[in-house]
């Protein structure tokens, strides 16, 4: 494997990973015991998801709206499976592996190394993939340990590093005004809705905002 | 089963079957330009209604508390382009200190 993918993908498996002690301490705080909180990194393994399914039903909502939620968020992963079967070429167990590890991550970094040849790509998939599976899930076992230790989440804060957390995935994705329109809408709608309708729907709605911004404007 | 169990369960089996069908279709199919734009947007949505949703309601109910404080504390830290954990620390400590002395 040449130098610069091999350093990509573990500076990125580690930056990442160590997001895993936010998750676990968001798991704990939103009533889901270390067990849970651990399987949700190990099986559902795709962050925006994860911190889906717990802030839905941590704030309520039910496991089906938790679960719709998580799968909105998850159907760009469908399309990362797209983008690297062609490059991984992978068939029976090691499919079901690579589509385990396909996350923002991983195919980001095989993107990234396309001026290097298909090699490349496949090793900094792997890499990253593996990478960030075994970090993420190291730390938010870390992180749930600490918030169980912890006690009461609003003494600590946690209540407000959780939205902090979301907004920190969101920020990057912000690049113009027509992506900062939608999210001020999306705020609004959310939180107007709120009192209205069972928890969790109002955050689901927010996909249709989506839809409608996406229908017809150019960019 | 509880409810929670029924999330941690279902959102895995969830995922794994979006993933897994993207290793199963042909590319032709999923990638026109409205749908893939459509997909970009979904996570910005659902995302900021989650902060909202977590930073001014409780229960089904509106509350101005400590943590819109924190959230906003976490939205200069951004604006300022800090790391991600800075970010998030930065919220949690303003967040206790309020809880704490309010």
């Amino acid at each position: 494997m040449n130098r610069a993918t091999a350093t990509q993908s573990l500076s990125v498996s580690f930056a990442v990973g160590l997001y895993g002690i936010a998750f676990g301490a968001a798991g704990i705080a939103a009533g889901f015991s270390i067990l849970q909180t651990c399987l949700l990194s190990l099986l559902t393994f795709s962050g925006a998801s994860q911190f889906a399914v717990v802030g839905v039903m941590g704030a309520g909502g039910t496991a089906l709206s938790g679960i719709a939620t998580a799968s909105l968020l998850g159907i760009r992963n469908t399309l990362y499976g797209l983008r690297m079967a062609p490059i991984l070429k992978v068939r029976g167990l090691k499919k079901v592996i690579a589509a385990q590890v396909t996350i923002d991550e991983s195919t980001g970094v095989a993107i990234g190394q396309e001026a290097l040849g298909i090699e490349a790509m496949r090793h900094g998939f792997w890499l990253t993939g593996f990478g960030v599976y075994i970090l993420w899930n190291f730390f938010t076992l870390l992180g749930a340990l600490g918030a169980q230790a912890m006690g009461n989440p609003s003494a600590w804060g946690l209540d407000a590093a959780v939205p902090a957390a979301f907004l920190g995935l969101v920020w990057p994705r912000l690049l113009g005004k027509f992506e900062r329109a939608l999210a001020v809408s999306s705020v609004i709608c959310a939180i107007v809705l709120s009192p209205y309708i069972a928890a969790g729907l109002p955050i689901i709605l927010t996909a249709l905002l989506a839809v409608i911004f996406g229908w017809k404007v150019r960019r | 089963m509880s409810q929670l169990w029924i999330g941690v369960i279902g959102s895995s089996v969830a995922l794994f079957i979006l993933r897994y069908f993207g290793y199963l279709v042909p590319e032709k199919y999923l990638t026109n330009p409205r749908m893939l734009r459509i997909n970009t947007l979904i996570p910005i949505a659902l995302l900021s209604a989650l902060v909202g949703v977590q930073t001014i309601t409780d229960k089904g109910k509106w509350v101005i508390d400590q943590r819109l404080a924190g959230v906003l504390v976490a939205l200069i830290a951004l604006r300022f382009k800090a790391p991600y954990f800075v970010v998030v620390i930065s919220a949690a400590v303003t967040s206790a200190l309020i809880y704490r002395f309010k």
